[in-house]
Parts: C-alpha cells; structure tokens; sequence
C-alpha cells in the first residue's frame, strides 16, 4: 500500500513525464500483441510500469483512450487521496485564463460559471483585490446535507461532485450553498452536437442537462491522466495550486510546495470560515502583491461590493 | 322534489326537511357558470405556458443562478399555509368544544384538501426536471428537509381526505335517500360513497371515535408540514432564513391566513347561496375574535423576527433588511405588513369591524397579503447572497417574474378555487346532518367516552 502512495506522490508531482509515460507504455504493450502495425522506424523512449525505461516504435503508441467514469463509479473517491487547492491572492491580477480554460473545458456558456474572479474588498480603506471563486469542495458541505435524491455526494478523495442524471432539479443545493458556487441550466444547454453526445461523467460535468444543478467538479479527469485542474494550468501567475493533502504537497504547475508549510508561512485562510463548512480551497492573503489592483471594464461601471 | 323515506323521515322533525333543502348542493346558476368559465380560462391558460415550460424548461421563467427560488415557491408555501385552517377549524376548534364550528368545518377542510393538493403540484411545477420525480422516492435521503416534506405532505393530505370524507358520510346517506331528480350518476355516486350508512348507533359510534382520533392526529402533523416547511429556508446559512423561529412564525403566519382564507369563503356561500340563517353574524364575530388572537400572535413573530436582527444590523443580513425596510422591497413590505396585519388587528378589534362585509375585505386583506408576505420572505434573501453578484446581467440580480411565471401561479390558484367550487357543487358545504341534529337538542350526538 505504501509503495503505490509513493508511487501516486512521484507521479503526481512529475506529473509531465510520470503518469503520461507510464499510461502510454500500457497502451503499448498491450499493443504488442496485434501485429498488423506497420511499424514507422521511430522509436521513443518510455517508461516501463516496472520502472525501466524501454524504446519502442512509435507506431505501437495509441492515444490514451479517454478515460469515462460512469456516474456509479464516478461516486468513489480516488483511493488514498484528499485533494487540495490554495490560490495565492496577492498574484492574481484578474487576467481571467483560468475562467476563460474553465468555461472552455467544461462547455458551460457565460451563464453557468463555475469559477468567477470576483472584485473584494474587506473594508473602505482595505485595497481591493481580485479573488477566484469556485466550489470549495466543502468537508462539511451543506449542498451534500439538503439534496433529496442524493444527486450531488462528497467522495473520499474531497471532492463534490454532482450527478446530473440523477439531479431533479429542485435547486436546494443552490439555495443552501453559502458561496453561490452553483449553477442551473435553466434552459437547454448551448452547446454543440459533438459535446452533447460525448458520455456524460460527472467527473467532466459534459454534457449539461436542462433543468440540472452543476459547478466546478475540481477536473478529477484531468488528475486522473496525472494531469492539474484548467483553471491551475491556464493561470500563467501561478495563482492556482492544486495537489493532495494526504501528501502534504501543492504545485501550482511551476513550483511544488509543503501544504502545510504554505498555509503556516503565509497564513492561509478559508473563505467564510465562520460558516462552518470546512472548504476544501485555502486563500492565501493579498498582501506584498505582484500587482497593483486595477479596476476593470466591468467594475469601474459598477463599483464595488464587500 | 323530494321523497320522504319512512325509516329516515321519522329520526327528524320536519324541520330537517327544510334544513335539507337549504344546503343542499345546487347547480350553478349563472353566476356561478361564469366563475368556473373564468377559473377554468386562467387554470388553462397556466397550463398551457406550463407545456411551455415543460418543453423549454425552467429558462421561460425570471429565475436564474441567484434567484433560484421565485414565486412558485412563495405559492407552494402560501398554499402549505392556507391548509393549516383544516386542522384549525376541524381539530383544534372540536376539541376545544366550540359548538360553534360546525358550519365551518367542511369548507375548512375543502380548502385544506384543495390547497394541499396544489401544493404538491406546485412542488413539481418548480422542478427542473419532473421526469425524475419518482427519484425522490428511488433515491430518498432522509437528511433532506424535502424528504421530510414529502413524507409530512402526503400523510397531511391523507388525513385531511378523510376529514373531509369521514363527516360527509352521514349527509351521503341523507342526500341518497331523501334527495329524488337529481342525475342517476350523481344518485349513484352518493350511495356508493355512504358505504351503506344508515345512522345505526354502532356505525355512529365509529365514525365518532374516527373523527376523533383523526382530529388529534391532524394537529402534530398540521405542526409538522408547517414547520418542515420552514425548514427549507431555515435550515441554510441564508440572511433572513437562518433563524431558530422560523418553524412558530410560519405555523402563526399559516393559521392566520387559513382563517382569513375561511372567512373569505363564509362570505361569498353565505351571499351566494342566502345562507344566513346558517352562518349568521355571530360565527363571522367569533372568526373574527380567532383572527384577531392569531394576527397578534403572528405580529409578536414579526417583531421577533425582523427587529432582533435589525438591532444588531449584522453583515448581509442588515442589506437585507435595509432592502425590506427602505429598499427595493420597502413598498410591498410595509403594505403587507400594514394592510396584512396591523389593520387587519385594529379593525377587528371592534365590534362593527367583526360585522360580515368589513370581515370579508379584511380577510381579502388577509389572504392576499399573505401571499405577498411569502413572497418576501422567499426572494430578497436570495438577492443577498454573500458574494458579490458581479458580471451577470441586470434581470439576474433583480427577480421579475414573467408574464409566464405568473399566469402558471395564477393557474393554481385559480386550480384550487375550482376544486372548492366543484366539491361545493356535489356536496353540501354545510354539514346537513349535523346541522339538522344541533337544531334539534333531543338528537345529539352519542357521546363517546
């Protein structure tokens, strides 16, 4: 058990070259077994899942197949892990990557935002400050509490997820979210007919159903293909770090660092603690920032709100 | 018109016959033609956008991400509210022995049966997806306050069916045997509903000890849907619904409008159907008198309510509250709470103001107002949430319901006062046996230990 976790660590962490290779060489072996490729001359160099690095032909590499998590599955927890984010406040200058990613990624339109970046301002004579706000996969979560049909569940592994095959569409998860973290379609969902018919997991939240609740599902596909979150791998400020509790480590895509230490060292806070909710997304304060706020078009019109 | 039938004429006086004559059920005269075309107009007008909504979704409505709850809940919890006059009128007034209630009894519990029906319906109407309705029973989750809200709503419903049901059954039996040139259907309908009911002692002492038992068991469980539903609200972190007292101010705020609701419709069969010998002015004078005792205890509900936050004004429960007080919803707030419950106390304090008329607009007063509390007990605490409502266009942080939303609304109401007439149409509203029997002092009731 002990070896797979240390396992999961390393290839988390090298996340580029671990799980990718490791996943291609599989599709590569079992490719062996099928002669009929004709082979390119090409070779590349993988790593074995024994941990030896083999060259292969390039031909026997087959894309890694999209990876579909039914929704009965998709209810499981990825084992032994409890995911983590912390979004570092004072260097985030509202570039708005990481919602614009989310929002393509996800195939929600501007009416169903998972993640805003929302203007805050703590008091009149605080600096304002830009601040990504999404779904805090609550440890305590009070949307989990209220749903009727359990449609939306808290897995092992953190996250919230929702099941929009099984969501009736009652909306008391809305209401009951403090954060507003929620989204409804409250009309058919504009979205192509190649998305519409991809298979729907929860882990993707693709496609969206009319007359369903979805938000940010944290991307437990793309962690599954060793892979960040959009919104940390689209933000070129290293605003987003995402990893795993059990681990004590973050990365933030450039830089891996202790949980633990990044919360001590720079006083990590959650959002509306006093709500009880326990969130599953830590801030760091917006203090010795990389950037000066600037107001955009959109809050220079409409001023601000604490 | 009608013949006397030996072994039933000779329990009763002829008196009975007059009596009998008096409340029976009668066919719609023209008036009444034209009520149920206009009721039924709007119900399928509703209907019809309703199909809209079902093929285009929830989108037709002004409902968006913050406003996610809009007037159907506000309906659903004003119709919860107005059935509460069922165990009201029905269970609390028997068992506190006020004689006086039996003319009321039955319209109490046909606006309960007819209300709670069309709560339960507007509960799917608000569903964004009714298809899966039957996930509520496959997946139930007994956490959720909507769980707890079904279970209470369908027991309340089954106990209010059989309220209504269990008292008619003597006045079944009377219309089947007294009552000739009435359609064969309708003769037919009533014999099999008085389940062969012939007034024997044993039957009466059944039914009497069923009644009971039904009249105490509607209590906790009137308590009960009431206060689940408040729980809906209460239990979120919401400014304005995260409140201990949520569940008593909604039970005060419900048996007030039943009564206001029960008044409404005493006035209109009263002129309607010239029954005034039957619910004279001494009934109105005591609803009047319950009224008033339950606006006072609904505006000691409202003081706490509403003034303890205020003192303290804190966070986003003072934007709320300033909203409500001098914001976009200060208007309709203070007329409520003025026309909703102050007048409605201070005029029905005297005398004269317990008369019939001035009884029937302040209970107009009563019931509209109490929509309209619903409606801002539901919607400016969702146009508060605690992060700013930044970059969504203007219609999402101001709910405006649409032409649409209400015409539905509209059709409920509208739904439930054509069941009150269609029940009114085949039965009587006034308990006749019962009444025949208090008219005579020499037939009372068996008692029953």
């Amino acid at each position: 058990m002990k070896s797979t976790d240390q396992n999961s660590r390393r290839s988390f962490l090298r996340k580029g070259l671990g799980i990718a290779a490791v996943a291609g060489s599989v599709t590569a072996l079992q490719a062996f077994q099928q002669d009929s490729v004709e082979e390119t001359g090409e070779m590349v160099k993988l790593l074995s899942p024994e941990g030896e690095i083999v060259e292969i032909d390039k031909a026997y590499l087959k894309p890694i197949p999209e990876v579909h998590v039914t929704p009965d599955a998709a209810r499981e927890g990825i084992p032994g892990r409890r995911f983590v984010m912390v979004i570092d406040l004072a260097q985030c200058k509202n570039l708005r990557k990481c919602h614009d990613a989310c929002e393509k990624m996800h195939h929600c339109g501007p009416d169903n935002e998972f993640l805003k970046v929302l203007k805050m301002q703590d008091n009149k004579l605080a600096t304002p400050f830009w601040q990504p706000t999404m779904c805090f996969h609550c440890d305590e979560p009070p949307c989990v509490k209220v749903c009727p049909v359990d449609a939306t569940y808290k897995r092992t592994d953190g996250i919230v997820l929702i099941d929009t095959d099984r969501c009736i569409g009652c909306r008391f998860c809305m209401v009951a979210c403090p954060y507003s973290a929620r989204t409804f379609d409250w009309s058919e969902p504009d979205q192509t007919e190649e998305v519409k018919h991809q298979h729907y997991s929860p882990e993707t939240s693709v496609p969206a159903k009319m007359g369903t609740v979805s938000k940010c599902d944290f991307c437990p596909d793309m962690v599954r293909q060793g892979e960040m979150p959009h919104c940390v791998t689209a933000c070129p400020n290293g605003v987003f770090y995402f990893g795993d509790e059990n681990e004590d480590a973050v990365s933030n895509g450039s830089e891996t660092v202790r949980l633990s230490e990044l919360l001590r060292d720079r006083a990590g806070y959650r959002y509306m603690e006093d709500m009880g909710t326990r969130p599953r997304v830590y801030y760091l304060p917006p203090v010795n920032r990389a950037f000066p706020f600037e107001d955009d078009e959109f809050t220079k019109q409409n001023g601000s709100k604490s | 018109m009608k013949t006397k039938k030996s072994e039933s004429s000779g329990h009763f006086p002829d008196q009975s016959e007059a009596i009998g004559r008096d409340l029976m059920p009668k066919p719609f005269g023209l008036s009444g033609k034209i009520w149920v075309a206009v009721l039924s107009f709007v119900f399928l007008l509703g209907f019809f956008f309703y199909i809209q909504q079902l093929r285009f979704g929830l989108g037709i409505t002004a409902m968006r991400d913050y406003s996610t709850w809009g007037i159907y809940i506000a309906n659903f919890v004003f119709f919860v509210a107005i059935s509460l006059v069922g165990s009201l009128i029905s269970a609390i007034l028997k068992l506190s022995g006020a004689k006086w209630r039996t003319p009321l009894t039955r319209i109490s519990e046909m606006i309960a049966v007819s209300s709670i029906i069309f709560a339960a319906l507007v509960i799917i109407v608000d569903m964004g997806r009714p298809d899966r309705f039957m996930n509520v029973i496959l997946h139930a989750r007994i956490q959720s306050p909507i769980t707890w809200d079904v279970l209470v709503i369908t027991t309340y419903l089954t106990i209010s069916l059989l309220l209504l049901y269990l008292p008619l059954i003597p006045d079944l039996a009377f219309m089947r045997d007294r009552f000739s040139g009435i359609p064969a259907w309708q003769k037919k309908m009533y014999t099999f509903m008085a389940l062969g009911w012939k007034g024997l002692p044993g039957q009466e002492k059944i039914l009497r000890r069923a009644e009971q038992i039904l009249a105490v068991l509607i209590i906790p469980v009137a308590f009960g849907i009431h206060t689940v539903t408040s729980w809906l609200f209460a239990t979120t972190l919401r400014p304005g619904w995260d409140s201990s007292d949520f569940g008593p101010y909604f039970v005060s705020g419900a048996f007030m409008v039943g009564a206001g609701g029960v008044i409404a419709a005493m006035y209109i069969f009263r002129t309607h159907y010239s029954l005034e010998k039957y619910l004279t002015d001494k009934h109105f004078d005591y609803m009047g008198r319950l009224l008033v005792l339950l606006s006072l205890v609904y505006l000691y509900f409202n003081i706490n309510e509403y003034f303890v936050p205020a003192y303290k004004m804190k966070g986003q429960e003072a934007e709320h509250l300033n909203a409500l007080f001098y914001g976009r919803y200060a208007p309709l707030f203070w007329s409520v709470q003025i026309f909703g419950m102050v007048v409605p106390i201070i005029v029905l304090m005297f005398r004269r103001g317990r008369k019939p008329l001035p009884m029937f607009i302040i209970a107009i007063m009563v019931v509209v107002g109490a929509w309209f509390k619903r409606f801002l007990i539901v919607i400016p605490t969702l146009s508060h949430p605690y992060i700013p409502m930044d970059r969504v266009p203007e219609s999402w942080q101001h709910y405006l319901p649409t032409f649409k939303e209400w015409s539905i609304t509209a059709a409920t109401l509208a739904g439930a006062l054509l069941i009150v007439t269609l029940l009114t149409r085949l039965f009587p509203a006034i308990p006749m046996v019962e009444t025949i029997e208090e008219a005579n002092p020499e037939h009372k009731e068996t008692e029953i230990a």
